[in-house]
């Protein structure tokens, strides 16, 4: 079943047009990343999901329901972690726990989130003096304490050290773990590669591609370069005979290979065959990033 | 318990927990009228101001005060913050209206009035000798009704302020000219005439005198009594019509 199924959407705000022509489905159970440079349209169009702004065109529906006209019943099952929302600075961990989920119908146990989500030994803490990492912690936490079916999460990591996101990330999985569908919206390439099973590819407000993480880099014509030291000597030419290989160059000791197809495996069997065994052997692939380049002509980071 | 109380409770906490905010609110108010108690000839019965004793006339006037206090500088510096801080838009997203949070920091706001309020009064009757209003009925309207008056100029403030930091100074710039006219530096009585009278078309000024003739055991003239219902109704309109929830 889909639970968002956002069709032919646009917005525009006065001086510029946000969002062009989008349409994806997510499905129930899955994470899905929208990953795109700021001003991609990603924030709006998650928000048009939320509820919090109208499309000008275009429908979307989650969880069957209209994000409008059912914001009533929406909120009390889609769960919505912000871009740039802060508590009050004397607000407590668990006061703040405890008043959101008031809020719900059908609260999770905000003790237990606390434990999962490692803040509960900061549970008398408050919210002013907790790290950038327990504070995102704690809008993960607050964005699950209504029990939602749909948890819909804005540029999660922004702004943590690389050991704090690793954290975020393993929860991200625990929550897909306990059936929560997650909308991620991410311009972090490693972010969307590593949680993601699929990413929706926005640039300019407009949908560049929609794929597997996997799905969009095979999409490019991606060259594969293997490096490797030979254990004895090895003739450039029986490389190159070698219908995969494109080019052969050398660095000292070091020899590389550039090709594409099963390179690994020619290049392997070749070794073998020539009973030359190969030290340092090393493949390096695309990644999200260059199949980001490609697709869109520019690079992700700004 | 109701969403709307847990999140009043919850209010009241985050403001006792602000030691700045409750010591001006308060304590501060009660804390001068006994300063001024204490003065001796704040306590003789002097003919410039009709026989009435100084001590007599600051009692509203420190009741303005506690209401300004809450009114137009704690209540916009919390919305604004909240406002600044994506609290409001955070609170859309779930089934509670953000507006629910300024009805819990008004509940607030006016549960710690009432109390200081009549701390206020009570210091004033039990240690002063000052008179019990006369006119309850009349006492309680003006007092109503200026409490109605400030809180719609601190809506307002919440609505019009660019950040927490304007509200604040907003608040503090409205502050000393609402105070001069509810007469806290030199009382009405003392005044001379032209600024008594600009001080009836204030909401303090106004609003003091109403306290002040319903204490006598007289009823709040008309002027004072229509003065504050304007304000209320230009400041809490133009607020609704102006408030930004983001």
């Amino acid at each position: 079943m889909a639970i968002i199924e956002v069709d032919h959407l646009h917005k525009r705000y006065r001086d510029a047009v946000a969002v062009e022509d989008v349409s994806f489905t997510v499905e129930q159970g899955e994470i899905f990343a929208i990953l795109g440079p700021n001003g991609a349209g990603k924030t709006t169009t998650v928000e048009i999901i939320e509820g919090l702004r109208t499309a000008d065109g275009g429908t979307v529906r989650v969880l069957g329901l209209d994000p409008q006209r059912d914001k009533a019943a929406l909120r009390q099952r889609v769960g919505v972690q912000l871009q740039q929302s802060q508590l009050p600075e004397q607000l407590k961990v668990w006061e703040a726990l405890e008043l959101y989920s008031s809020f719900y119908d059908r609260p999770a146990d905000w003790r237990r989130l606390l434990e999962q989500l490692g803040l509960w030994d900061k549970r008398n803490a408050r919210y002013g003096k907790l790290s950038g990492g327990q504070q995102q912690r704690l809008s993960i936490a607050l964005a699950l304490v209504g029990n939602p079916q749909l948890a819909v999460l804005d540029e999660l990591t922004t702004g943590l050290d690389p050991n704090a996101r690793r954290e975020v990330w393993g929860l991200i999985e625990q929550v897909r773990e306990r059936g929560v569908t997650v909308v991620l919206v991410t311009h972090f390439m490693e972010e969307a590669e590593r949680l993601a099973d699929r990413v929706a590819l926005l640039d300019g407000g407009r949908l560049v591609a929609i794929d597997t993480p996997a799905g969009l880099v095979s999409r490019i014509d991606a060259e594969q370069r293997i490096r490797f030291r030979p254990s004895g000597p090895l003739e450039d030419r029986l490389l190159t005979a070698l219908p995969q290989v494109r080019a052969v160059t050398r660095t000292g000791p070091w020899v590389f290979v550039n090709g594409t197809g099963d390179l690994l495996q020619a290049v392997t069997s070749l070794l073998a065959r020539n009973q030359i065994v190969a030290a340092g052997l090393r493949i390096e692939q695309a990644s999200l990033d260059d199949a980001f380049v490609a697709l869109t002509g520019r690079r992700l980071d700004n | 318990m109701s969403r709307l109380a847990k999140l009043t409770v919850t209010e009241a906490k985050l403001f006792l927990r602000d030691p700045i905010g409750w010591f001006f609110a308060l304590v501060f108010p009660p804390l001068l009228l006994v300063i001024l108690g204490s003065i001796p000839a704040f306590r003789e019965p002097d003919a410039e101001i009709g026989g009435l004793r100084v001590i007599d006339l600051y009692v509203p006037i420190i009741v303005g005060l506690v209401l300004t206090m809450l009114a137009v500088s704690v209540l916009p510096s919390y919305l604004a913050t909240y406002r600044e801080r994506g609290i409001l838009r955070r609170l859309s997203t779930t089934p509670v209206r953000p507006a629910s949070l300024l009805l819990a920091q008004l509940a607030m706001g006016l549960t710690m009035a009432a109390v200081v309020v009549s701390l206020v009064v009570g210091i004033g009757v039990v240690a002063f000798g000052t008179a019990m209003p006369e006119q309850v009925v009349g006492f309680l309207a003006a007092l109503v009704l200026t409490a109605a008056a400030l809180y719609a100029v601190g809506f307002l403030v919440a609505a019009v302020a660019p950040s927490a930091k304007g509200a604040a100074g907003i608040g503090t710039v409205l502050f000393f000219p609402m105070m001069f006219f509810a007469g806290l530096w030199v009382p009405r009585e003392a005044m001379p005439e032209v600024l008594r009278r600009i001080g009836d078309f204030t909401p303090l000024g106004a609003g003091v005198q109403a306290l002040q003739d319903a204490t006598n055991g007289a009823w709040p003239r008309p002027l004072h009594l229509a003065v504050l219902t304007a304000v209320m109704v230009g400041a809490g309109l133009a607020a609704a019509k102006l408030f930004r929830w983001e």
